[in-house]
């Protein structure tokens, strides 16, 4: 047993997918020296020509992977900030999430693009977005954000498997932030299961990424007052598990949906007609939604990203009210 | 099926220094570059009878893809076209009967089995990588292919088309980027053919061959004329053969002309001048080829006029079978959004 934190999973699950796998390689800018995050240290020493920085241009690190997949390689981008992905939304939204569409499988991509998001790092509108709405709104794209480091290994070990682009998505402030005890192989897995991690009978929260491990936090303050909240961890936002989140809403009734996204368009919305279509005779009380304000992007000053962020007091606060509803 | 099975005798296969290419390419040549102009005629005749829904056409780049296609070898290097590229799909192998299945978005089109417009070709089969209405976007994809092949060390090189107007968007110039400096066994081939639907290419490019940008990028380029198949297979084999042995990437523009309008359901009249339209038809490929060859004496005009008959008749026997196939069910709208293995 070992104490792992998120970005030492990763960097060990990338070596082990090179290790085991030749078809395996990765790309994207300052790779070869590690990453900005560490994330593919040590990995040129050891693989050498797999391990290959790109020019800084993302749709192209994208484009080159499509090609390269569609070889027959297994490529694994990095891109360096998910806010900057979106010089690659063409080759994701026209290219890649129709790859098999529109052969009707008779061509596939088994790629993987990894990018590290999310805020409460300091790094103002360009370095602490939430993209994973927009990728979530394409079928044929699968989006993956783990919370667990062992989340981490086994949702990109199966992304690596997976025959179709998946994005794998870092939350950033979590990368040396959270640890977890882990032994041996990552678990057999597939990409598309949510997972019940806390149960109590009050209320419901969903979440994701760093957002989990504040509900989660929230979930023990509240237990001390009494109140005891299911705690979802999504883990797969595309597609989205249904069956998870129909049953985890029924079980209390009350559902209170978190995430760092600006709240009109968010995946909160998407949950929340999911439940409201299939589970509305189960509801007690109205649908609550904790998310980032509907404004551009998170500001830089400590204050104003703090007033930006979710976090478990408000996620807290949320829950005592639709618990007394 | 090519120009062998429509000759009465049999074709040298010895290349005539002259032409680089054999009799039998030649005549080859002339098949593919006449079965792509009739094929798009009767296309465009079944759009204004109501039974195609849309065409967009390559007449006028018949020379340039033909000529082109011809220079790689077929089941090893791989195609990523563009959507006029039906003289390239051709010589990779798709039949009329094949194409007429994609015209009118049948059940059994293996392009995209009705989901895409016509002329989105696609098939892993014959290495023709599958494109979407996103000009240049595979030029990156064409670039990985390349990247990829280099990694395995498989000897193949990958042709990637687009037309002038897309050599402003981004991909272009980071698939150039790429291959450069990666040294990739890759093909950019640009038809231009004069305009980006009604933009003549002084709107779209301040320099006045889009091959002078190989500059940018170190790399190998040229022009050629695009309306003598003849010229673009000599352009091209030669760059061909020296991608594939790890000599890098080439930027080659073939200079062409879009003697229809930019589809089904674009009118040209609009936009262009009716007399420059006049002096362009005087060059037309398919015309030219014909007078060179039977002024040389290398086909009598018996034998062009044989493949020409022939041609007529696979493409009135291809339009009505293919009339006759099923169409996809409305449920094949669905699977396939992910691929399971």
């Amino acid at each position: 047993m070992a104490l792992m934190t998120v970005i030492e999973a990763v960097r060990s699950t990338l070596d082990e997918a090179l290790a085991e796998d030749d078809r395996v390689f990765i790309l994207g800018e300052d790779v070869e020296a590690g990453g900005v995050f560490r994330a593919t240290e040590g990995l040129k020493a050891r693989y050498g020509e797999r391990i290959i920085d790109s020019p800084l241009s993302e749709s192209s690190i994208i484009g080159v992977s499509i090609g390269a997949a569609h070889y027959g390689l297994r490529p694994i981008a990095e891109i360096q900030f998910a806010d900057f992905i979106h010089a690659g939304f063409d080759q994701l939204c026209s290219e890649a999430s129709r790859w098999s569409y529109r052969t009707r499988g008779d061509a596939w991509l088994p790629m993987v693009v990894r990018t590290p998001w999310g805020g409460g790092v300091h790094g103002g509108q360009h370095h602490s977005q939430s993209i994973e709405a927009f990728y979530s709104h394409m079928p044929g794209i699968k989006v993956v954000a783990p919370a667990f480091p062992a989340d981490y290994r086994s949702l990109l070990k199966a992304a690596i498997a997976d025959p179709n682009p998946v994005l794998f998505l870092e939350h950033k402030r979590t990368y040396r932030l959270i640890r977890q005890e882990m032994d041996g192989a990552p678990a057999e897995t597939r990409i598309g299961r949510a997972r019940i991690t806390r149960r109590g009978n009050d209320l419901t929260i969903f979440a994701y990424g760093l957002m989990l491990h504040e509900s989660l936090v929230a979930a023990e303050t509240l237990s001390g007052e009494g109140i005891e909240a299911t705690v979802v961890d999504l883990l797969t936002l595309n597609p989205i598990d249904h069956e998870t989140i129909l049953e985890a809403a029924k079980a209390t009734g009350k559902v209170l949906i978190v995430h760092e996204d600006v709240l009109t368009g968010g995946l909160g919305g998407e949950i929340a007609a999911i439940i409201a279509e299939h589970a509305f005779e189960y509801l007690d009380a109205p649908i609550r939604r904790v998310a980032g304000p509907d404004i551009p992007a998170m500001p830089f000053h400590h204050a104003m990203e703090d007033f930006f962020m979710p976090n478990r007091d408000k996620i807290a606060t949320a829950a005592r009210e639709l618990a007394a509803y | 099926m090519t120009a062998t099975r429509t000759s009465r005798r049999a074709r040298s296969q010895e290349t005539i220094d002259e032409y680089l290419l054999s009799e039998q390419q030649l005549a080859d040549m002339y098949y593919y570059m006449l079965l792509a102009r009739r094929l798009n005629e009767r296309m465009l005749a079944l759009n204004r009878q109501g039974r195609a829904p849309f065409v967009i056409a390559g007449a006028g780049q018949e020379a340039a893809q033909v000529g082109a296609a011809m220079a790689l070898k077929r089941g090893t290097d791989y195609l990523a076209p563009y959507y006029r590229d039906l003289g390239m799909m051709l010589v990779f192998g798709m039949t009329a009967r094949e194409a007429m299945l994609n015209l009118l978005a049948k059940r059994d089109d293996w392009n995209s089995y009705g989901r895409q417009m016509p002329s989105h070709w696609g098939s892993p089969d014959r290495k023709i990588v599958t494109q979407s209405s996103v000009v240049t976007t595979q030029f990156v994809h064409a670039a990985g292919i390349a990247l990829a092949a280099k990694m395995k060390k498989d000897p193949i090189v990958v042709l990637t088309c687009c037309g002038e107007g897309s050599t402003s968007r981004g991909d272009f110039h980071e698939a150039l980027n790429w291959a450069a400096i990666h040294q990739l066994p890759v093909i950019f081939f640009v038809q231009n053919n004069g305009y980006a639907i009604s933009e003549r290419n002084e709107k779209a490019m301040p320099v006045k061959h889009v091959a002078d940008r190989k500059r940018a990028y170190d790399m190998q380029g040229a022009v050629c004329d695009g309306m003598d198949g003849i010229a673009v297979y000599q352009t091209v084999r030669p760059a061909v053969d020296q991608a594939r042995n790890g000599g890098g990437p080439h930027l080659i523009e073939a200079k062409c002309y879009r003697l229809w309008a930019h589809s089904s359901d674009d009118d040209d009249s609009r936009y262009r001048p009716k007399k420059e339209l006049e002096e362009w038809a005087k060059k037309d490929p398919i015309k030219l080829f014909r007078d060179r060859v039977e002024s040389d004496g290398i086909f009598p005009r018996e034998e062009l006029d044989e493949i020409e008959a022939r041609v007529e008749e696979e493409i009135r026997e291809a339009a009505q079978w293919a009339l006759m196939q099923p169409d996809p069910a409305p449920e094949d709208a669905l699977g396939f959004v992910y691929k399971e293995l």
